[in-house]
């Protein structure tokens, strides 16, 4: 499994002449956990923007299995095979956490399919494995908007792995969380990283040390360093950029 | 591990049943309804003395067709259009134009001659067939709000600025109307009153009967029609659209496509309706069907009645008909007053409509004042499945 | 050289009319989001200030220049009723745009009426219905139950103050008869005559004179503009405004009063509402449904100039104003004289309504190439 399921060559992004990102390059293994952490503005979401279509880069490449999809739109990158979960949970409110997930489930996604395509009997198997395994069985069949923000947390994950993507875009999933959900969260995911590759971006150092192998820091748009959480932890750019220099704590 | 499974698919079973049972329960209470319209309200209201509301039921139960289409856009969709009248128009001067050529062969319509036009224009010539006439009142719409909508939801056009292009695009539909008398009459607008259809003059109250018919009939076939398309996938869809557009497209779903078949569907509904009150009030003019306040109108039929409910669109646009024919006969001035105060109430206070407020607050506000009044918890704990099922099963 | 001048100066001062009224729009719709489609009825009480004025001015020494006094009457009136809008209504649907719509569009109905039935009778009554029924929630405010009857004490006080200054105006309409009764304004248009000074034109070329008073509406909206661009930028309230206009959360925690700044700036939209429609009423007769013949296109000025920056309306208008122009007037027939198939088109678009066809396909075209206007935002935090 050592073909690159992402590469990503000299991308810039600029908003009216900010630099969000500043020709990055990054690449990811197939079937890789990989979490990126940086400080605030370090450009991480818009990163994320980038890969899923969301935003045009101005500059550089970027390839999802050998494939450039910067041509692409939202929709057809996350019917490529690239799920993303959103910073805060965005769940649809209105529907129950069933037909959240079935809505993310199925097979075809036209206009003619929603109205006359009926779940097909193993869309449904999934859906209802699915809500067992992120522990909403209970409370399929009541409006999203009465769960609580762990249980949005958690139907999202379920919603992003119903889209059987093989790319997982995962943005702060504990955010908000308490520690016994944090770690249900990793384990959730470390669970789904049998059979998919993800990208975690997180603050948590409690929680990236739970899940990482291989950590990624961004830093001003571009890439700090890169290695295992050890590496990471005692790389001293990376104490700079986190705790401020030396120097600068002394005065 | 399989007794944990049970609790989630027993309820799933019990659900369906029930499903079944309440669709079952709708399709009689529609039936009774539109008996009720058919065969009852009609004699009664002419018993009464009060025949000129039939013909009035009539239009409104018209009206309440493009209400449909309204609360499918707006109330399931969330786009709010403030154009529909365009669509309504189409529909009406397609069956005007028909009704206008029901002459004797080689004459034109009398209105022609006033602007020194002697020869029918291209466009009308096909309004001679009867069927292209059926398949145009819906079609032209459908197609109008297809290239429209497509133009402006490919490129993430939405929310305000959705609506106020509608509205200017009706504002090039009236000026067009208006304005060009050799091809459509102008403002004087295209009468039907004394056209044949049928071998009858249509304002034989024979043909506005079978109209009365016919509007009661495709109301329901309209309802039919929402309540299917809202019931199943497509249904969350567009609730999915309304509540968290950019999304959607994150779970791979493109929602130009759904938006735009959602707005043609509800543009043909506007055009049927445009048809069906053409012909039961004899006239269409452009400063009728095509003005602004006529458009804005229709959404307020809508949110009167409770958006995103559909009987609440139908009950809504009955309403506030009713109330404005009977306001108007008795204080013209007043109902201006009376219409912008209903936009400010509805909006401020009932933001769910009469239907939506019945369904939440107003059941236990009436079973309040009725002495039944049920102490009310905090609402997750009273849905909690995981509760329900455990006070089921305490008993055991 | 004199059709295109014409043409320039023609579209020019459509374009500055349009401005004048998209200004107030497209401020208050770049802080909040929102659209005001009561603006155009804002324009319209603008433009029967400027005649109330006129008139109470007629025997002065004042009466040559009663248009100064004007504009600042107007701007105050419609200011004023800006803020009884904002605190009134708009203020409890904020994130609501689509229903500030209809609610908004309810007010401008009621302006309408109000205009054309408004009279002493009517405005007794509601002097004395809001006496009766805001001095009773004063009254009622100090009990310490207040907010639990709240809901049943608004239901029960309003119909019956409505009940009462309608008792009361009914029996004096009777006594004092038509002086009382007699509408102001009535459902006729009024007449605004401009001042002497204001009459006539310029020549320009031969045969062509711009009249005054078109000069003066481009002076006073480059003065607007010039005030507002002022305001914004180097007053205290100017920051805080437009703090808000880019992030208004951030601006909450900041401890800017938001709502202080949303008052305040639909005051100051609405009452640029007012001064466009006190220029409109020199350009023609002034009756209730004016702002109608504006609002669509001052909206098109904010659909095309984007949201948050003011350069953007002002281009916007000046290229809607100029393409109006020259299409009604078809002022490129020479240009196209080589083609009777072109000319016969544009014969047929050569007037007022059918040129806002012509615009109106030509603004769909645009938002295909700019969705966001010419001067979309930028950054992660649009359409997050």
């Amino acid at each position: 499994m050592n073909e690159k399921i992402l590469e990503i060559e000299n991308l810039t992004v600029s908003f009216s002449g900010f630099k969000a990102i500043n020709n990055l390059n990054f690449s990811m293994d197939a079937g890789e956990l990989r979490v990126v952490i940086g400080p605030n503005g370090a450009g991480k979401t818009t990163f994320m923007d980038v890969i899923t279509g969301k935003t045009k880069p101005q500059e550089g490449n970027v390839r999802f299995k050998g494939r450039n999809i910067l041509p692409y739109k939202e929709h057809e990158i996350a019917c490529m095979g690239i799920g993303r979960k959103f910073q805060t949970p965005r769940v649809y409110l209105k529907l129950t956490p069933r037909e959240n997930l079935e809505l993310s489930c199925a097979a075809q996604k036209n206009v003619f399919a929603a109205l006359f395509g009926k779940p097909s009997g193993s869309e449904r198997r999934t859906v209802n494995g699915l809500l067992e395994t992120i522990g909403l069985a209970n409370k399929a069949d009541i409006p999203a908007e009465l769960l609580s923000h762990g249980e949005k947390q958690r139907l999202e994950i379920g919603m992003l792995v119903a889209q059987s993507p093989d790319l997982l875009l995962v943005d702060e999933p504990v955010a908000g969380l308490t520690d016994e959900e944090t770690e249900a969260v990793g384990n959730l995911l470390l669970a789904l990283a049998e059979s998919h590759s993800i990208m975690v971006i997180e603050h948590d150092m409690e929680f990236v040390r739970q899940i990482a192998r291989k950590v990624t820091v961004l830093h001003q748009g571009t890439v700090l360093c890169e290695g295992s959480m050890d590496e990471v932890q005692n790389d001293p750019r990376v104490i700079e950029v986190y705790l401020g220099s030396q120097d600068e704590a002394d005065h | 591990m399989v007794e944990t499974l049970e609790p989630a698919v027993e309820p799933r079973k019990g659900v369906k049943a029930r499903k079944r049972r309440a669709f079952v329960m709708e399709v009689a209470i529609v039936a009774v309804i539109a008996l009720l319209l058919l065969i009852v309200i009609p004699p009664l209201l002419s018993a009464l003395g009060q025949g000129v509301r039939v013909n009035q039921l009539g239009r409104y139960l018209a009206l309440a067709i493009a209400a449909l289409g309204i609360d499918l856009i707006w109330g399931y969709t969330g786009l709010l259009s403030l154009g529909h009248g365009i669509f309504f128009a189409l529909g009406g001067y397609a069956l005007g134009m028909y009704l206008q050529l029901q002459l004797p062969a080689g004459q034109i319509p009398d209105f022609f001659s006033l602007y020194g036009v002697s020869e029918l224009p291209a466009f009308w010539q096909p309004f001679y067939s009867f069927p292209f006439t059926l398949l145009a009142i819906w079609l032209i719409p459908t197609l109008v709000a297809a290239a429209l909508g497509y133009l402006v939801f490919r490129n993430r056009i939405r929310g305000v600025y959705f609506s106020i292009l509608t509205q200017a695009a009706l504002i090039v539909f009236f000026n067009f109307f208006n304005g060009q008398q050799k091809l459509i009459n102008g403002t004087n607008g295209l009468k039907t009153d004394t056209s044949t259809i049928f071998g009858m003059q249509a304002s034989d109250p024979r043909i506005q009967t079978i109209f009365y018919v016919l509007s009661v009939l495709l109301l329901v076939a309209g309802y039919a029609l929402c309540r299917w398309l809202t019931s199943g996938r497509m249904g969350r869809m567009l609730v999915a659209i309304r509540d968290d557009e950019p999304r959607v497209r994150f779970s791979g779903y493109n929602p130009t496509g759904f938006k735009v078949f959602v707005f043609a569907i509800s543009a043909a509904l506007a055009g049927i309706a445009g048809a069906l009150y053409t012909v039961q009030s004899g006239i269409i003019t452009p400063s009728s069907a095509l003005s602004t306040a006529f458009s804005i109108e229709m959404v307020i039929w809508v949110a009167v009645g409770g958006r995103a409910t559909l009987v609440g669109a139908i009950f809504g646009t009955l309403l506030v008909n009713f109330a404005k024919t009977l306001l108007s006969e008795q204080f013209p001035e007043i109902w201006l007053f009376f219409q912008g105060a209903l936009f400010l109430a509805v909006v401020t206070i009932l933001p769910n409509g009469i239907i939506g407020w019945l369904r939440t607050d107003g059941w236990f506000w009436l079973k309040s004042v009725l002495g039944r009044d049920r102490l009310s918890t905090y609402p997750s704990l009273e849905t909690d499945p995981e509760v329900e099922y455990e006070r089921e099963n305490s008993g055991d | 050289m004199t059709p295109i001048l014409e043409s320039l100066f023609g579209g020019l001062s459509i374009a500055s009319v349009l401005l004048l009224a998209a200004l107030g729009l497209a401020i208050i719709f770049g802080l909040m989001g929102v659209i005001n489609m009561a603006h155009g009825e804002f324009m319209m009480l603008g433009a029967y200030t400027t005649f109330v004025v006129q008139n109470a001015l007629k025997k002065t020494p004042l009466s040559d220049i009663y248009i100064l006094f004007a504009l600042i009457a107007a701007f105050i009136v419609t200011a004023l009723l800006g803020l009884i809008l904002e605190r009134g209504v708009v203020r409890y649907l904020y994130g609501r745009p689509l229903e500030t719509l209809l609610a908004t569009w309810g007010v401008s109905l009621i302006l309408q009426q109000f205009i054309r039935s408004v009279s002493w009778q009517l405005m007794l009554g509601i002097a004395i219905f809001s006496a009766l029924f805001f001095g009773a929630l004063w009254f009622a405010g100090k009990r310490l139950d207040f907010e639990r009857i709240r809901s049943w004490l608004i239901a029960i006080a309003i119909p019956i103050s409505a009940a009462i200054a309608w008792f009361v105006c009914d029996i004096l309409a009777k006594i004092y008869k038509l002086p009382f009764t007699k509408p102001w304004f009535g459902t006729q248009g009024v007449d605004v005559t401009a001042p002497r000074w204001l009459r006539g034109g310029l020549p320009i070329v031969e045969g062509y004179q711009l009249p005054y008073t078109r000069l003066f509406i481009i002076f006073l909206t480059v003065v607007c503009i010039a005030g507002i661009y002022w305001f914004l930028n180097n007053t205290p309230w100017g920051l805080r405004i437009r703090a808000v206009t880019q992030n208004r959360n951030m601006s909450a925690c900041l401890g800017i009063p938001t709502q202080k700044v949303d008052a305040l700036t639909f005051a100051i939209g609405s009452g640029l509402a007012g001064i466009a429609g006190c220029a409109v009423s020199l350009l023609g007769s002034v009756s209730s449904n004016i702002g109608q013949q504006y609002i669509v296109d001052t909206f098109m000025v904010v659909v095309v100039g984007g949201v948050g920056k003011l350069v953007g309306s002002i281009v916007a208008a000046i290229s809607i104003g100029l393409l109006n122009y020259v299409v009604a007037s078809n002022a490129l027939k020479p240009l196209i004289s080589f083609s009777p198939q072109l000319t016969a088109i544009a014969d047929f678009f050569a007037s007022g309504p059918m040129a806002k066809v012509v615009v109106f396909a030509l603004i769909v075209l645009f938002l295909q190439i700019r969705p966001a206007g010419l001067f979309p935002q930028k950054g992660r935090t649009v359409d997050a």
